[in-house]
């Protein structure tokens, strides 16, 4: 077999990474390199380095260590049955991307995943060698995200969580069921296991810390549901995040729509990736975490959520009754239910009415985004009157779908 | 008419002290104009007051002032004085976001913001050819006057390495260690290339996914206007040009067969999904079949199936509810704040927990989901029953001559029956086997009691049940 040259290794192993949503490198612990040898900071709000024209976020240098694979998860470009090229990585040829790219303020760091080679604890233990290089040899001080082996033994998911700031499982399918018959060499149970002991070691990091005697635990995990790959409905989807943020305490769950990959199964759905309906589940996601909002209340098990308005507005169509809101006497939790009114916004709300009768001019220059509060609310210069019940309200708040040449 | 000339554009020094003695001075907003004269500077300048005149401002203030200086835009110094005039008789106004000049200000610090923030993302940095040490320079051009303000990101981040930032506005170089800040400069002074870039062009277009084209979204992060001095950017047409076509070929291409391997194995599973197997004939047996357990539904949103743990052939048995929040995770049982006082109590009942047998009532954790926490739910008659089957076998395998039920679901699991905790704590039950049964607390209800009376009492209690128990089974 011809050897590689890395140019085209990075082409390979960069383009089996792209299915993962994940790039964000927030969250870590503040830390920078004064009294360092080596390069690197985290200032805990994350760095988007690029854009690539799918408008995501390029902040990592996403790659897989090795994109061949012992599994056979149908919707997987990498899995054992697909032709897709491949190669492999060494240890040292991952530290010197990262480290020559960190340089030249490409990106905040490294997000290293991997197909499954020989056994789980074989590949972990190559991931966690190059993480223990960068942090050990050459004292790097930037973001660091494993992807973890379900199967990997815990020590080995504890090295990891030694060095990185963030660890992940990715769960992929919301359904166990279609986890079953889609990715039959997963098993749910190894991957919610590894999920709760690393939110217990997580918990309890600062006996690590003080082992490693130079930096914490990884602060978070996360993991990553594909959204069109099975019949999960959005209610499953949301139902299964819930439960995911409560028992692991995941800093993030990242929806993902399927997404056709070159030599795809036959067994998934080939067509252009449910984009819209993906924002929709990131605004609910937002809903049960910053806004007050539990999962019931959104959306029903077995159902889908509307794509035509965003899930807020949904939810207030459909709860006409506690409307229209004070914007000057309501309070904070209130307020957070309102359409078109953003957390900042609301904050913002809050300092300004002690000192003023607030208008929808005022409104409108806090960041409210007048064209779907306005139904919903009462201000010193204006109240929606019969408006807010009115039967053609959600047609007026329908945004108008991007049309596509025929 | 007053005119008052800076520094520099960012010579926030010289705006605040002419500010403050045109305050002083009772100058109206209107009256004031401010320029700019790199050279020379201001011959008229207000002599800065002293002492008496001095008035306070919120802090609040000077950090949007800092920020909104460094806005490109001519009018933003009149701004910054009109609203520190407006400060001295509307205290409050720094506390209004909906005051237009407030609301003007804030954009304006946003902007600025978000030119900080995008120069700490679009600086590309080239190594410098046949310098003696590794030697980094970059051309960049911030959207506003951010580049001293920045400088110190890149200190923090890069502090042991030689770099330089030039930009039209200044240039600032650290020398591993000091900041030195000098004129604007040309494009022409930074490296124009650098070999990492084919590698960093090539990881550009391959973490492209061209079935998720956006360029509008691209561009409200990444504005045509740094392009020029990213070398990535130069990829983008093609990308977009060739995204649609390559987009239709994976989804026109001839999807494959799965392998045979794959069916087999998902049919194998379809077949284990649900637990059918036969009585289990081992502890090792309940400990891989109450994870894969479906006779209820409480798997769905639990860990794991959590087993009991302890001696195989204990005299002692004792029976909790369920797992809790802590045992799901680490898959053991009675580890968390409910373990450690039962751990506790058992010590001062003098019994050793590791000769004893330890399990629950129902083997997976019954929560709802909660914001970020789950809350414990009671396992109800049905999920009990169900889970007698792991329970039953865990009995009949260790053989005890005491089982503890520690609370009213374990003592409906082991009974079979509802079984009150109030009439029945303390009595010896006579169980169908032989064995005898005993029901006290269960340790978590002891740590809800509000009362510090009550629950030292029932502490006790508790203590005293779990003593005599150990002298039944004869530990």
């Amino acid at each position: 077999m011809a050897v590689l040259d890395l140019r085209r290794k990075l082409a390979i192993l960069s383009d089996a990474a792209k299915y993962d949503a994940s790039c964000a490198s927030s969250g870590a612990e503040k830390r920078t390199s004064v009294g360092g040898q080596g390069v690197g900071s985290t200032e805990g709000m994350g760095i988007c380095h690029a854009y690539a024209p799918d408008g995501r976020c390029i902040s990592l240098l996403k790659i897989l260590l090795t994109n061949f694979c012992i599994y056979d998860c149908a919707y997987c470009i990498n899995r054992v049955s697909s032709n897709t090229p491949r190669a492999r990585f060494t240890v040292k040829e991952v530290v010197d991307l990262t480290l020559n790219f960190y340089k030249r303020n490409y990106v905040e760091g490294l997000f290293l995943s991997s197909g499954v080679i020989r056994t789980g604890d074989y590949t972990m233990e190559e991931m966690v060698r190059v993480a223990r290089s960068l942090r050990l040899d050459h004292d790097f001080r930037g973001y660091i995200h494993l992807k973890l082996i379900p199967e990997a033994s815990p020590e080995l998911a504890a090295e990891a969580g030694l060095y990185a700031d963030r660890v992940s499982i990715n769960i992929e399918l919301p359904r166990d069921d279609s986890l079953a018959s889609l990715a039959p060499e997963k098993s749910p149970t190894d991957i919610k296991r590894a999920m709760g002991r690393m939110r217990l070691a997580i918990d309890d990091h600062v006996e690590p810390a003080k082992k490693a005697g130079r930096r914490s635990f990884a602060r978070s995990q996360s993991t990553q549901l594909i959204v069109g790959a099975d019949e999960a409905k959005d209610g499953d989807i949301l139902a299964r995040s819930a439960s995911l943020y409560g028992a692991y305490r995941l800093g993030r769950v990242f929806y993902s729509a399927f997404s056709p990959i070159p030599d795809a199964s036959s067994r998934l759905p080939l067509t252009r990736p449910p984009l819209l309906r993906e924002h929709r589940l990131y605004q609910a996601d937002w809903l049960m975490r910053f806004y007050g909002f539990e999962r019931p209340e959104i959306v029903a098990e077995g159902e889908d959520l509307d794509l035509s308005v965003d899930p807020k507005t949904s939810w207030a169509l459909k709860n006409r009754a506690k409307f229209p809101v004070d914007i000057q006497t309501a309070d904070k939790e209130t307020l957070l239910r309102v359409p078109g009114l953003g957390a900042k916004a609301v904050e913002r709300i809050l300092a300004a009415r002690k000192i003023t009768r607030l208008t929808l001019d005022d409104l409108k220059r806090v960041g409210a985004v007048l064209k779907r509060a306005r139904a919903f609310v009462v201000t010193a210069d204006w109240t929606p009157g019969a408006l807010t019940d009115r039967e053609s309200l959600k047609a007026a708040l329908v945004q108008p779908q991007q049309l596509s040449l025929f | 008419m007053r005119v008052v000339r800076l520094a520099s554009e960012i010579d926030f020094a010289g705006w605040r002290a002419a500010a403050r003695a045109l305050r002083a001075e009772g100058v109206e907003p209107q009256a004031v104009v401010w320029t700019v004269e790199r050279e020379l500077f201001d011959v008229d300048a207000p002599a800065p007051s002293r002492g008496g005149g001095g008035f306070t401002v919120p802090a609040t203030f000077v950090e949007l002032a800092e920020q909104v200086i460094q806005h490109r835009s001519a009018d933003r110094l009149a701004l910054l004085y009109r609203i520190l005039w407006r400060l001295e008789r509307e205290p409050r106004l720094i506390d209004n976001p909906a005051d237009p000049d407030m609301a003007r200000a804030r954009d304006m610090a946003k902007a600025v913001s978000r030119a900080s923030h995008k120069m700490k993302a679009f600086v590309r940095f080239r190594l410098v050819e046949g310098a003696a040490a590794e030697t980094y320079a970059a051309w960049f051009e911030p959207a506003h006057r951010v580049t001293e303000a920045t400088a110190g990101f890149f200190v923090r981040r890069f502090t042991n390495m030689d770099w330089t930032i030039l930009t039209p506005d200044a240039c600032v170089a650290w020398d591993r260690e000091q900041l030195m800040v000098s004129e604007g400069a040309d494009p022409a002074d930074a490296p124009s290339e650098d070999a990492q870039e084919v590698l960093w062009r090539t990881y550009y277009a391959s973490i492209f996914n061209p079935a998720r084209l956006n360029p509008k979204q691209m561009r409200q992060e990444m504005p045509k206007r740094y392009w020029r001095n990213l070398p990535e950017a130069a990829l983008i047409p093609e990308l977009i040009e060739t995204a649609q076509e390559r987009a239709a070929a994976m989804v026109a291409a001839t999807p494959r067969q799965p392998s045979d391997r794959v069916l087999k194995a998902a049919l194998r599973h379809a077949r284990d999904a649900s637990y059918e197997g036969g009585v289990p004939t081992s502890l090792e047996e309940i400990e891989a079949g109450a994870s894969v357990c479906r006779r209820c539904d409480l798997w769905r949103d639990a860990t794991q199936g959590v087993p009991g743990e302890g001696a195989s052939q204990a005299p002692l048995m004792f029976v909790g509810e369920q797992p809790g929040d802590h045992e799901d995770l680490a898959g053991r049982p009675f580890v968390g704040p409910a373990g450690q006082m039962f751990d506790k109590a058992l010590a001062e009942a003098g019994v050793v927990r590791d000769r004893t047998y330890v399990t629950n009532a129902v083997k997976h954790f019954k929560h709802e989901p909660r914001g970020k926490r789950r809350i414990h739910k009671t396992p109800d008659r049905g999920e009990v029953t169900a889970c007698r089957w792991w329970l039953d076998a865990e009995w009949r395998l260790v053989k005890p001559r005491v089982v503890v039920m520690l609370g009213a679901t374990a003592a409906l699991g082991v009974m079979g029956k509802p079984t009150p905790i109030g009439v029945n704590r303390g009595k010896v039950l006579q169980l169908p086997d032989q064995s005898q049964g005993l029901v006290t607390y269960h340790p978590s209800f002891l740590l809800r009691l509000p009362d510090e009376d009550a629950k030292a009492r029932a502490y006790a209690q508790f203590v005293q049940d779990l003593r005599l128990a150990g002298k039944l089974a004869g530990l």
